[in-house]
């Protein structure tokens, strides 16, 4: 049984970034998730972070919840940004559609990479990103 | 600032990237690599990323760009090593690399590397014929 565990890392830089890659990396190994899970988890970490960087002008933060719901564990990433918003979540999560200079794969990329995915976001009011994955 | 190396292999380039990279340090191994290839007339270019365990969208469009700058500069570009989680994982998020080339590993990497450069002379012999 793990013991419930909550980080929240900060989003101002892109150094942020590679930390926040790291901390789900580690996180994984501990719970035991295997390598493709790891990576999949890891890479849309990076792309839901990377999106704070590039689109929130405040940045962000993210918090690292490990869960665990009866014989399951899972982790679970929040991405809460201040930024502009989102007018258009569905546009948003087209694959290809970017409104800055991306290939357009950050949000429906990361979706794809994970069990769980939820989006909220309002124009002013930013944006939040939760995603989940289950061993 | 911290960089990624560059060696000098016979009339090829080879990176080799060991370190989780932030975006600048993406951005400048793109900027320096161009700059070798002119400098050195490089011929090809070798990219290793079989240290790294994860290639974003971000990370997927560099090598895309690295394949397309060097390219116009007369130079051939093979990326090398990806993890197979790594290579599932960048399917899963819609990247294809359809314009980078690669191969399995350095041995093989090089071998396609001369290839497509023989390839090139005699595709840049054909043109001088024609003219």
């Amino acid at each position: 049984m793990i013991a419930p565990a909550i980080e929240e890392l900060p989003l101002d830089s892109e150094h942020d970034v590679v930390s926040v890659r790291q901390t789900v990396r580690t996180a994984m190994s501990e719970m035991g998730f295997g390598l493709v899970d790891r990576t999949k988890m890891v890479t849309a970490a990076s792309e839901l972070a990377r999106n704070i960087m590039d689109y929130a002008d405040c940045g962000g933060v993210v918090r690292v919840e490990q869960l665990s719901e009866g014989l399951r564990v899972g982790l679970r990433l929040t991405f809460v940004d201040e930024g502009p918003g989102i007018a258009d979540v569905d546009l948003a999560l087209t694959d290809g559609y970017s409104s800055g200079d991306g290939l357009g794969l950050g949000l429906s990329g990361a979706r794809r990479l994970v069990n769980e995915f939820d989006i909220v976001s309002s124009p002013g009011r930013g944006t939040t990103v939760t995603v989940t994955r289950w061993r | 600032m911290e960089r990624i190396p560059i060696l000098r292999l016979g009339d090829c380039l080879l990176v080799s990237i060991q370190v989780d990279m932030h975006d600048r340090l993406a951005m400048a191994l793109q900027d320096d690599l161009t700059a070798k290839v002119v400098e050195s007339r490089a011929r090809g270019v070798l990219v290793d990323i079989s240290a790294i365990d994860m290639v974003d969208s971000f990370i997927g469009r560099m090598l895309g760009t690295i394949a397309a700058m060097t390219r116009a500069l007369g130079a051939e570009t093979v990326v090398v090593g990806m993890q197979p989680a790594v290579a599932i994982t960048l399917v899963e998020l819609g990247l294809t690399l359809s314009t980078v080339q690669t191969s399995l590993d350095i041995d093989s990497g090089i071998e396609l590397l001369q290839e497509l450069i023989a390839a090139d002379s005699v595709g840049a012999d054909r043109d001088r014929a024609g003219d």
